[in-house]
This record gives structure tokens, sequence and C-alpha cells, in this order.
């Protein structure tokens, strides 16, 4: 069937803000979405809160909301767009639950809306857990024993009858926030009460635990005239009990003989055709190592992350089909992209292995729990593709950026084998490496698998790795022996490193397509890996498609993290349309299956690769590029500048000498004196003796941090000598290579500015302003465009000195500038000559194309040529507030108080014509509540933070809260006129915090303390309980403040007008 | 450390393919040592070698796995799909040396040992099935002595050719199966039959008689089937023409057929219709087919070099039932007398997708009709 005549004007849904559960794969979706949509000349009207994504782009759409995705905002969207049809399969989560939700409140039906892909019917089939169940059964589908329950009695009894260990699943939650698994009656009692409270139904799925069993996933497709096909099948290397967004992953499956993996095949294929999805789907299931029995765990009927490691694994573009499909096409009419003679009905066939590794924060959190469970806890992944599984590995080991270049975790060298047989029973993000440390040490594979349940196949694949090592470690380093280790993975820096010999010949990789079809047909996909094999089919494809034009590398930036997000997956891509449209050829690198600049339709060529010197190193021999691209990749691809230079590339924009000048901080303190502008004193130290003596001479507080970071990894303020004594004992736990910054801590007004310069003169779009002063890392402030506080002096200081620095330190195209305003003085605190996080959004309330002005500068043209003045835009008409958002409920033990390391996965923008109404969509969009659900505040705060309260806790009582308060804070409200309720601390007699929240009372915590990181210190355990029981809490003052603010504004988000950003 | 050695030991046995075309590939040396000439062929199944192996379809075939990583879940005593391997040669990219399955009792090497098969590992195989699929079938042979004439010894490759293919594979004698709830009985001609076609058969309770491939109709009535099932097979169909002149007369016994691969070309082949040889095979588990009954596309496992010309089928015959979504060749006839249809893909799967199944079960509602 071609496309739908009755379907003109859709809505599309995105998924919000980057949270752990829901990363970049849903603008990955999104952007195949609504270019599919397009296509097909359908108007399509975007919603989704998240502005740093490519689907929010205005060419992406013809109208683009930037609103808060809840059902208010929606229904006020359908009622003035008028679409025909909502598509609620791409958006996650979110998007599926917010369609339902207006589905059965009969909303769509008076609106004449469909939903197309999946009806309510198909949803609830899918995700209540008992219609679940019901239709599995219906089917004859094994299903694991389970019974929902809405109380913890009823879950007690049925543990009772069906034995432990149990799991806890709550209903409707996203990433299986609030489950868990019990081993006994006392763990089932905790962790069922806490998935109770979050379901948003209360209610809870109590099964029987399979873990140990193999965990398997299927990707299918369906469409309207019952067409399927599977496009993937997928392996977890850890067995069902670790969260597939946690496993390490392998595709397609391989220990499954064909009776077991047709068996599951056709499983899948019954599942979807029973639930009717059109579109894409993933199933799940649990299938027993010693036999034929398997069990169904779950299906999402809709585009998910498994789906989209599906799509980048094969080539199958899932996201699209699902689209086509969902607005009318058939399998048979939708060609395949990839070979372009075949059709969308068919399964590809792969003739290389996949390995996913997941990317966790627990660099960041290091003291939230590290156990891995039924709850996900990474912020994103990495794809790694190899001819071996074990050349896939170890290509995946570096991919993840955690300073290894092999399986062996430095921390784990000097432990006893005691020791590591012990830690293979720990389920964490490290296991991995654990189990490597013990085939080191000559545990046997069969121990190895009875303690982790990991297949034998996988251990013993990680032997060969160890014996490889093995081998070369002792003798000669032969070419025989080269060329095994290359083949499997090692780089010669490894190789020399283990052998101590130089490698007798250098070997560069050879590159293999990703077609779809196992080379049985001729394939033009742009897209390669690397392996070690004498043909090189990127070479060839290169030399067959020869256009003549200059080619240009862009280096992307790996895994999603805290700190490193989806916005440079946006500048990468940016960039990449840039230099096609200035006639140049852009090849991607990359690594993340999730993103956008993934596909390969977006440059001209994609290498799926590590980001790693030597990985880059034989891409450059294979395409001789004119020239390459760092500054929109993150920490990642500038970290590969000083080898770039080394090896004579042409760097486009800024060079790397200026980077560095930027970085170091000897030399950067020379360029700020010769600009004549003030930064907070600083100094710089390598021991603990040396921090604590500069420190003291600072004068505290001081702010500490390594040089060379981002997202201000491992960054703190100290406001004793012991804070330093502290941080400096774990940061020189590890080799120093650089030292410590050491900085007079300014707590005064942080300002930044993004600028893209040509070398003479410079353009600032807008300068933002942060709510919470400075000490809270950029990213988790709450920033503001245009800035509503700044004079006109220090706004022209700001432009003065981003000038001058730029002209400098000679910065070529993007630079990112941080300042901090203190006693009526702006200081410089940061200069980054790269890309940033705010770029995107501020290309999108500003109208300039920045990402694309940077890359053109840095090909040659001039900001006058381009049409823009020096100096800082005109401010347009709205103002745009950008709000953080945080992950903390899936971090058990992570701190949520703010401070100078970021902490927020991802953000939301607020969007109006004056501050307050952008910022209190945004605080809606980041999911606060604005309206009144309990009756009191809890505040309990640090001394120095307690003058500014009696003005906060007055506007709480102004909108008619009571103040409930810990002692001290308490105390000090009561001696300046606020009466407030005083309870004690965690743990102390009732009525005590815990009591109160549980009251459910409690609408917001406003708590700051000095001390806090790790989980046993007394307010964090508080902090920590009120995230479980979803309260919202503050941390900053200043954060405080704004909200207070919004609520006073006793409005609805019902009373604001929804701005199309496509016409501002 | 003994380890280490041992592979090494294992290492330095080299192997060779070497191609009509005069290419060598040097590789590894696993299974059984020799020389053993073939037709190259390749295979995009990702699971399923040992069905793939013990297929008599690939008698005289040398076939390629394109997916890099063989042998990882074993071999064991059910998944064969007939009593031996009939490949004349193997070609992996890896042979998994530690297979991890339940069922597994053997590794791939073992298996192609105990066999005498030989197998060669460690090459490109992507480069080799590109060449493969541009020439067509190609003469190859693997080797663990390198011909020390390589040239005579290229020359003689290109001479080879599979004769009598399914007179090498079929049975001798006729065997009946009984089947626990014996409702129809069906006679199935042994062109090579996979054991999948059998267990199909009599999971849905028939009782089934494997007759040879030259067996005379005149055998076949005194058995007094309920159904005729052609089987699979290897090679050029047009040379079969002992089966062919057999199948002529067919139809006129009036009893439900249902012919799979080579039985399905054998059967247009005796109804006037022609044959060609494709330029590119269809070999793997991931091809899509469209059944024009149903308005339906499904997924099958494939492994045949010939098709059908779906216009040569006389109008008096029958109708092209099922086409190729790639590539449009006929995948299926359906005869018009209303007694006869078959097929060019496996309904039977093993390995491959078991989407087709349903044809199965037509054809016993064939025969219920005529009870």
């Amino acid at each position: 069937m071609p496309l739908r005549k009755d379907i003109k004007k859709i809505l599309v849904i995105g998924s919000g803000p980057i949270i752990i559960g829901q990363a970049a794969e849903f603008d990955y979706a999104g952007t195949q979405m609504c270019r599919s949509l397009k296509d097909d000349g359908l108007e399509v009207v975007l919603v989704n809160s998240n502005p740093a994504t490519i689907m929010t782009d205005k060419t992406m759409a013809d109208k683009v909301y930037i609103e808060p995705l809840t059902i208010p905002v929606l229904k006020k969207i359908i009622s003035e767009e008028k679409p025909d049809s909502i598509l609620p399969t791409m958006g996650g989560q979110t998007a599926l639950t917010l369609s339902m939700q207006l589905a059965k409140e009969g909303f769509l039906e008076e609106e004449n809306v469909k939903l197309l892909g999946a009806t309510p019917e198909i949803i609830d089939k899918a995700e209540d857990r008992q219609l679940f169940k019901d239709m599995l059964e219906s089917i004859g589908e094994p299903v694991i024993p389970s019974k929902v329950v809405t109380n913890i009695v009823d879950a007690l009894e049925f543990a009772e009858e069906i034995g432990y260990p149990i799991i806890v699943r709550p209903a409707y939650t996203l990433g299986g926030t609030g489950g868990g698994i019990a081993k006994n009656r006392e763990e089932l009692t905790i962790i069922g009460e806490n998935g109770l409270r979050l379901s948003p139904i209360t209610q809870i799925l109590i099964e029987k635990c399979v873990s140990g069993w193999k965990e398997i996933e299927f990707e299918i497709i369906r469409d309207s005239k019952n067409n399927t096909i599977t496009v993937c099948s997928m392996e977890n290397v850890d067995p069902v009990g670790v969260h597939t967004g946690d496993s390490i992953v392998i595709a397609p499956a391989v220990t499954l003989s064909d009776k077991e993996y047709q068996m599951l095949r056709t499983a899948s294929i019954n599942i979807i055709q029973a639930l009717g999805v059109e579109g894409g789907c993933n199933c799940q299931f649990a299938l027993n190592p010693h036999s034929f029995e398997y069990a169904v765990i779950e299906v999402n009927p809709r585009v998910s992350r498994s789906s989209a490691l599906a799509s980048k694994a094969t080539g199958y573009p899932i996201a699209k089909v699902s689209t086509k499909i969902a607005i009318g096409y058939t399998l048979d009419e939708i060609l395949n992209s990839v070979t372009g003679k075949t059709y969308a009905c068919f399964e590809p066939a792969l003739d290389y292995v996949v390995v996913k590794f997941p990317k966790w924060p627990f660099d960041k959190f290091v003291y939230a729990k590290r156990e891995l469970g039924t709850q996900m806890k990474a912020t994103g992944e990495i794809m790694a593709i190899g001819t071996y599984f074990e050349q896939a590995m170890m290509k995946a080991v570096r991919c993840i950026e955690l300073g290894l270049d092999t399986l062996n975790l430095p921390k784990l060298k000097n432990k006893k084998t005691k020791t590591i047989l012990e830690l293979l029973h720990n389920c964490d993000d490290e296991r991995i490496f654990v189990v490597y440390a013990a085939l080191k040490r000559g545990i046997d594979i069969d121990t190895i698998h009875d303690i982790t349940k990991i297949d034998k196949w996988f251990i013993s694949k990680l032997n060969n790795l160890v014996n490889l090592e093995l081998e070369l470690a002792h003798g000669e380093l032969t070419e025989e022996k080269y060329k095994k280790a290359k083949k499997f993975g090692f780089l010669d820096t490894t190789i020399e490193k283990i052998s101590g010999q130089k490698p007798p010949l250098k070997l560069y990789a050879s590159y293999k397509m990703v077609d779809t079809c196992a080379a049985e047909f001729s394939a033009e996909t742009p897209y390669f890996y690397s392996t070690y094999d004498d043909e090189n089919e990127a070479a060839e494809f290169i030399e067959e498609h020869e256009s003549g034009k200059k080619k240009i590398i862009v280096f992307g930036s790996g895994p999603i993290r805290i700190g490193q997000g989806i916005e440079f997956d946006y500048c990468s891509v940016h960039c990449v349309t840039a230099l096609k449209e200035e006639g140049y050829e852009a090849i991607i690198v990359n690594n993340n299956p999730e993103t956008v600049s993934t596909d390969f339709d977006i440059s001209d060529r994609l290498y799926f690769e590590p980001l790693t010197p030597e990985d880059v190193e034989s891409i450059i021999e294979t395409e001789k590029p004119w020239g390459v691209v760092v500054q929109f990749g993150g920490q990642t691809a500038i970290k590969l500048t000083k080898f770039l230079k080394k090896k004579g590339m042409n760097i486009l924009g800024t060079s790397a000498d200026s980077i560095d000048e930027a970085e170091d901080r000897e030399r950067f303190d020379k360029l700020l004196e010769k600009c004549a502008i003030p930064r907070p004193n600083g100094k710089m130290a390598f021991t603990t003796e040396e921090a604590v003596k500069e420190a003291k001479e600072l004068g505290f507080p001081v702010l500490l941090r390594p040089s060379y970071v981002l997202g201000g990894q491992n960054m703190i303020i100290a406001y004793k000598e012991s804070d330093v004594v502290e941080y400096m004992n774990i940061i020189t736990s590890v080799e120093l290579e650089n030292p410590v910054l050491i900085d007079k801590y300014l707590m005064g007004t942080e300002l930044e500015v993004d600028a893209v310069c040509d070398g003479e003169d410079f353009l600032i779009p807008g300068i933002m302003e942060h709510i919470e002063r400075a000490g809270v890392h950029s990213g988790d402030s709450i920033s503001v465009y245009p800035p509503q506080t700044i004079s006109e002096d220090v706004r022209n200081s700001i432009i003065e000195y981003t000038g001058k620095l730029a002209k400098e330190l000679k910065v070529l195209g993007l630079v990112n500038i941080q300042y901090v305003l203190y006693e009526g003085q702006v200081y410089v605190i940061e200069v980054n000559p790269r890309s940033s996080r705010t770029v995107p959004y501020i290309s999108k309330v500003t109208n300039v194309p920045i990402v694309d002005l940077a890359t053109k500068v840095m090909l040659g043209a001039s900001l006058k040529e381009l049409g823009y003045k020096s100096g800082v835009c005109e401010e347009g008409e709205y103002v745009a507030v950008k709000v953080p958002v945080f992950s903390f409920p899936k971090l058990h033990d992570a701190d949520n108080h703010l401070g100078p390391e970021m902490k927020s996965t991802g953000e939301v923008l607020g969007i109006d014509k004056d501050f307050e109404t952008a910022l209190f969509k945004g605080l809606i969009g980041a999911g606060y509540e604005l309206h009144k659900v309990g009756n009191c505040v809890l505040i309990t705060v640090k001394d120095a933070d307690k003058p500014e309260i009696v003005p906060l806790a007055q506007k709480f009582i102004d909108f008619g809260y009571k103040i409930c308060a810990t002692k001290g804070t308490g105390k000090y409200l009561m001696a300046n006129g606020i009466p407030a309720i005083v309870i004690n601390k965690d743990g102390g007699p009732s009525p005590n915090t815990t009591d109160l929240f549980d009251s459910g009372e409690v609408d917001f915590v406003v708590s700051t303390s000095k001390i806090g990181r790790k989980p046993a210190v007394q307010s964090v355990k508080m902090r920590r309980k009120a995230i479980e029981r979803n309260i919202a809490c503050l941390t900053s003052i200043d954060t405080a403040n704004a909200l207070a603010n919004c609520l006073l504004m006793n409005k609805s988000i019902e009373d604001f007008k929804m701005v199309d950003i496509v016409k501002i | 450390m003994e380890k280490s050695s041992k592979e090494k030991e294992k290492k330095d046995k080299k192997a060779y393919l070497i191609l009509a075309d005069g290419t060598v590939y040097e590789g590894y040396s696993f299974g059984a040592s020799g020389t053993s000439v073939g037709e190259v062929v390749f295979t995009t199944g990702m699971t399923g070698y040992q069905e793939t192996l013990t297929d008599p379809s690939y008698y005289g075939q040398i076939v390629t796995q394109t997916f890099p990583l063989i042998g990882n879940y074993g071999l064991n005593d059910t998944d064969k799909e007939s009593a031996k391997v009939w490949v004349k040669g193997y070609i992996v990219r890896e042979a998994c040396e530690e297979p991890s399955n339940f069922r597994s009792k053997y590794t791939i090497d073992e298996y192609l040992k105990s066999q005498n098969i030989i197998g060669l590992y460690g090459i490109d195989t992507r480069a080799l099935t590109k060449k493969i699929r541009e020439y067509g079938v190609m003469n190859g042979a693997i080797t663990t002595e390198m011909p020390v004439d390589l040239d005579s010894f290229i020359s003689e490759l290109k001479n080879y050719v599979i004769n009598d293919a399914v007179k090498s594979v079929s049975c001798k004698k006729a065997k009946r199966y009984n089947s626990e709830d014996s409702k129809y009985h069906i006679v199935l001609y042994d062109y090579g039959y996979k054991a999948n076609i059998l267990r199909s058969l009599m999971d849905r309770g028939c009782d089934v008689t494997v007759v040879p491939y030259n067996t005379s109709l005149a055998e076949i009535k005194t058995l007094s089937p309920d159904g005729i099932m052609l089987s699979n097979g290897p090679g050029d169909p047009t040379e079969n023409i002992e089966p062919i002149a057999i199948l002529k007369e067919l139809m006129k016994l009036n009893i439900p057929v249902l012919g799979i691969c080579l039985g399905h070309q054998l059967l247009a082949l005796a109804n006037g219709a022609k044959t060609e040889k494709l330029k590119y095979g269809h070999r793997g588990a991931n091809q899509p087919v469209v059944d024009v009954n149903l308005d339906r596309i499904f997924v099958t496992s494939q492994n045949h070099g010939y098709a059908v010309i779906g216009d040569t089928i006389p109008e008096a015959v029958g109708f092209v039932s099922h086409f190729s979504a790639n590539d449009k060749s006929c995948e299926g006839i359906e005869y018009s007398n209303g007694n006869a249809f078959t097929v060019q893909f496996h309904p039977e799967a093993c390995g491959g997708p078991q989407d087709t199944q349903y044809l199965f079960d037509k054809f016993i509602a064939m025969m219920s009709e005529k009870k």
C-alpha cells in the first residue's frame, strides 16, 4: 500500500532531555523520521524540549516547538496546529506514554487525530504487565512466572509461592527505574515499596528471577500487510540480571544453534503479529543455557536504544523504514538504500561481528553504587565492528575512553588472586576486566563461568586475548605474531609495550564495507570498519568515486557521557553539512551507535572506529585527506590534536599550538597578562603538600581541578585544608601527567559566550548568564540568553575580552569563554577553543548558524564575507532559558549536590518573550511541578547560606507553603521572623526528614551542605531519600530562588503561548 | 604455555584455495588433509552450518561461509540434514576451537576430520565472496599441499564438472518411515532430500516412503500414496533426463504433489518450462519471497544457482505463485490442475527461517480434500 491519503500533517513527539535510559538514539530516530516524512511531502510539526538535538533544527520540520513535553503543552499545540496524525513510536518511552495518555483521555478522538504505528491497545498489551502476560499466553509464548501486585503484602505472599530470588519491575517507568532483584523478604520489602512509589500507577510485577540465563534480543519490523522480518539478533555477554542497556552486547547472537535461533526468531514474529505493531519492535528473551526452555522478558512496541544499535550494526535504517510503514508503505515498496537494488523486505546478513560496550558515569560519581542490575546506569554506549570477536572487543575498549588499550585494568594489577576471585562475584561495571584479570591469573574458564554465568564462548575468546598477550610477552616478536596481534585488534603501541620490541613491520588497517548483505550484492554504502586484510574496500570506493573534491575528516565525540553529550554530535553533523555545501568531501570518524553522525548517509564516508591516534592514522593513510577538523568532537577529538600535528596534518581552524596555549596554565596566564584581562588568582601543584601551601596562599575557598578536562571531572571547591588533602589523595592515586590547578574561588555571576572568529573579526551570537553563581558547573547551571542583570559596562568588557582573546589566541572557528562577574569586575575563568554544549541552543534562538559559520571560517572565509559584523549580535525578541536535567534516581548513592563537577545528563529549553515565562517553561520542561501538591518545603542549609534563605523561605510562605527545617536552619529562620517547624535529621527520632518525606507533604527540599559526595554523609542520605521519593531537591539557593519566583507567578503552562522557533 | 605451542603447531599447517581463474588464497588447514576439487559457492546464513554441511544439495561444492565465526555452538548428532557431510570442502574465516552450547558434541574441526572433509580457515572470505559473486560459480580446490605445477593444476581445475549429482546423493532403495499418528502416506522422491522435509511431513501425521530418484511411476502407484513430494537436490536440473522423463506423466496420477528446490525445477522442466543459471545464486537464510496468492512476503532459506524462467511456463500448465522480492526470479509454481505446487526455496528451513512452514499445511489440506 502506498502513502495513506488521510495523512497530510503529522505531529512528531521527541523524547525530551537526555537522561539515563533515553539518550541520543531518539535524536537519530527522530531525525531519520522527520527526513523521511518530508521526503513524502508531509507537513511535520515537531515538539521536543531538548534543544541540543538535530531533530529540533529549523530545517527538520515545518514547525518546531521546543516546549515542555507535558500533556497540557501537547494539547495546546494539537489544538492550534490541528495535525491529522501523531507518530508516537519514535520518541522513546516519553512520546509513547504521552501519546497514549492523550488517546485515553479521548482528546485525540475529539481533535480527529490518528495514532500511527501503534494504538493505545497495542501499547497497553506490551506495557501493562497483566495484559502482556495474557497476550503471550494466548499465543502460547512462555512467560516467566510472575504476578502484578499493587501492595507489598501481595508481593511478599507471591514471592513465597514461587521462591526467591525475585525481580521487581515497576509498571510504566523508564529504563526499569525503581526495579531490582530481591534475594529475601527484607530486600523485597525495600525494593518493592520503592517500585510501588515510583510507578505512576502504583503497580509492580513480582517475577521469578531467571538471572544467569542467556539474554537474547531480536529487532523486528512488521507492516500493515503482516509482512514481518527480523533485522538483527543480539546476545548479551552479561546474562539475564543485568539491564540490556548496561550489558556488553554482541550482534548477531553467537552461541545459539540454528534450532534455538529460529525458535526465538519465530517467537518474535508471533509476538509482533499478535500485538499488531506496524513498524519496529524489540523482543527480549531469556533462554535457559541448558535446554530449549525460554521465556519472553520484555517487548518494546517502538523504536528503542536496541533498534539504534541494530540499525548501525546492520546498516538497516530501522527508524526510516518504521516511519514509511507508519504512513502506509509496505516493506516490499521501500527500497533498501544500502544496495539501491533490493527492498526493505529482507533480513540483513552480517559478515562481521559487532560489540556494544556501555559508558557508565562512575568516573563522575565516584561514590555511586557501581552494581549493575535491572536498572540501567549507563549514560551512553559505543559500538565496535570487527571480523573477529577479539578484534571488536579490543576496539570497544579503546572506544569507551577509559584510558585503556587492553582489557587490563591497572587497579586490578596488584590484587591478589584470591581477591580477584572474590571480585568475580561482583556484578558491576568492571566485571569484564575482572574476568580478564582472572584469566591472567590462570583461573580456569569453568570457574569463571560458574561464578559469573557469562557464557564460556565469551570467556574463551577473552582467554585468546590473554594467550596472545603471553605470546607477545615471550620470545621474539615475529612477523607472524605481529600480524596475529593486529588481526586481534592490538595497536602497535600496545604490541610494543607488551613485547618490549619494535614491530618488525608496520601494517595499516584495511577497511570493509557494512552492506547489509554480506557481499551477496554489490552495495554503495560509504560505511566502513577496519580490519587487517589485503583488500581495502574503502580505498577502492574512494578510487571509484573520485570526485576531485578536497577531502576533510571530521572527528566525532564518541560515547555520550556527562560533560560530553549529544551537542557535540549536533556540531559534528552541522560541520559535515557545511563542508559538503562548500564543495568538500566530508568524512566522519565516530563510534557512537546512538547518534545522527553515524548514519551512513550524513557524510560522504563514515568510519565506525575508535578515536585513538593509531586508529585514526590508518584512516588517514587510506583517505589521504586535505584537512582534518577536531573542533566539534569535544575533548575526544581535541585530544587527537597533538598527534595530528605531529603527523603533519592540516588541522583546520585554531592551531594545535593555540589549543595548547589555552589549556596550558602558564602559557594561558601569560596570554591573559598580555591582554590585561583579569582572572582569579591561580596556582599549580603536583603534590598534596604543594597544593595545601598554594591553597593557603590564595586563601580559601579555592577551586581544585586537573588540567585538560571537560565537564569538570574531579573538580571541587575546597573550603579548608582537609578538603585539599582529601582531594589530592584521590587525584594522586593515579599517576599525574599534568598538574592540578588551584584557583581562588570567586562566588560571582557566571557569564558565558560562544564566539566565531576568523583571525580578525569575531562574532558573539549571544551572551549567556547563569542563574547559579560560579561554583556550580556551567553545564549544571540554568543559563539565560540574553543576560538579564548585567550592566552595559560588564557587557562591553565581555565583548572586549572575547575579541582580544580570540585574536591573541588566533582562534579560527569556535571558541567558548566563561567569565565570572565578581564585585563589579569581570574575570576570565576558562577559554575553550572548540565547540561547546551551548552552541546548538544559541544557534537556534539567535538564528546564527554558528557551526556553519565556524566551518566556513576554517575553510578561509571571513566573517565579513559571510555577512557578519564583528562584535555581538543584536538581541532577539525571545529569551531562552536552558535548564539542566539530571538522572539521579538511577544512580544509587550518588550525591545530587551541585558543584564544580558536572552532574547533569541533559537539558531542556524554555523560550518565550519574557524571562519569567521562559524560565517557567524551562523548569516545567525539566520536570519540576510548579503548583502545590503537598503543603510544605523542607529547608536545611549550611551556615554560609543561612542569610540568603530568609527571603527565600518568605517566598515559599507567600505561595502558601509551610516551612519545615532541621534544627540549625530552623533556629536561624525563626530568629529572623520566619515560622518554621523543626524536625529531626535523617536517622534521628520521629518526626525526622524521612517521616516527613513519607507523609507526601513535601514538594521541595532546599538542601546545601559543606561536605558531600560520600553516601554515608547524613545530608547525602537525606537528599537520596528525597530523590527516591521523587521530591524535587534544590541544592543551590539560586536555583531555589528562581523556582520560588516562578511559583509566585501563580500560572500554569496553559497560560502561555507556544513558540514555533522556525518563525523566530 | 603448553597450549600456545600446540596452537603454534596447528597454525603452521598451511592450506590453500586455488581458483580456476588462478587466484590463490593462503590460509590454514582444519578438518582433513589432502586436496579436494569442487565448485566454490558461498552461503550467507549466520547460523545453521551443520545443516549446510549435511545438505545433499551442496554435493560437489566447496562452501564458503560469509559469516566469519563458524563453529561457535559446535556440532551434534541431531542437527544433521542427512547421514553425512556432502560438501567437497569448507571455507571459513575462523573455525571455533572452543564451542559453547548445551548440545555441542564436536568442534567443527573434529566433525570434518571424522567425515574426511577438507577445511580452510583464516582467509578473507569477504574478498572471496565478492569474486564468486561477480564471476558466478567458479571451480576451485582446497589443498594442504601446494601443487608443484600450479599452471597445469589450474587448467585441470577448469575441467571439473559435477556429474551424476542426483544419482550420487539419492538413496538406492526405498524405505518407509512411519509417523506416530499416520493419516497419510507420502512418497518422497529422493533427489538429495533434507531430513527436515521428512520430519516436517511426519510431524503432520504422514507416513513417508523415500524412493530413489529414478523410481518409475508404475512402482509409485503400487505404493498407493496420498501425496507425492519432490525433494531438493544438487546440480544443474537439465542434466536429470531420467527423472524429468518420469515426471512428465506425474500429473496424470492425480495425486497431490509438493516440490521443493530441485524438485520444483524438475517438475517445471517436465511440463515444458525452461531453467536458467542465475548470475547471482540465492544462498542464505534471508531471501524475501512474494507469495502471490497471499499478497505477502516471507523470508526464506534458499540454496540454488538455477531457476525456472517464469515466462516459459506454458499457460495451460500453471502460473508463477512465488517470486523473489529482490531479483523477481521465479520462486514457485502453482499447477492449473490444482493438484500440484512447487517452490524454489526451503519451507522446511533447517537452517533458516520457519516462516513458510504453512506450505506443508497446504499440502496436507490438499490430501485431506482428496480423501
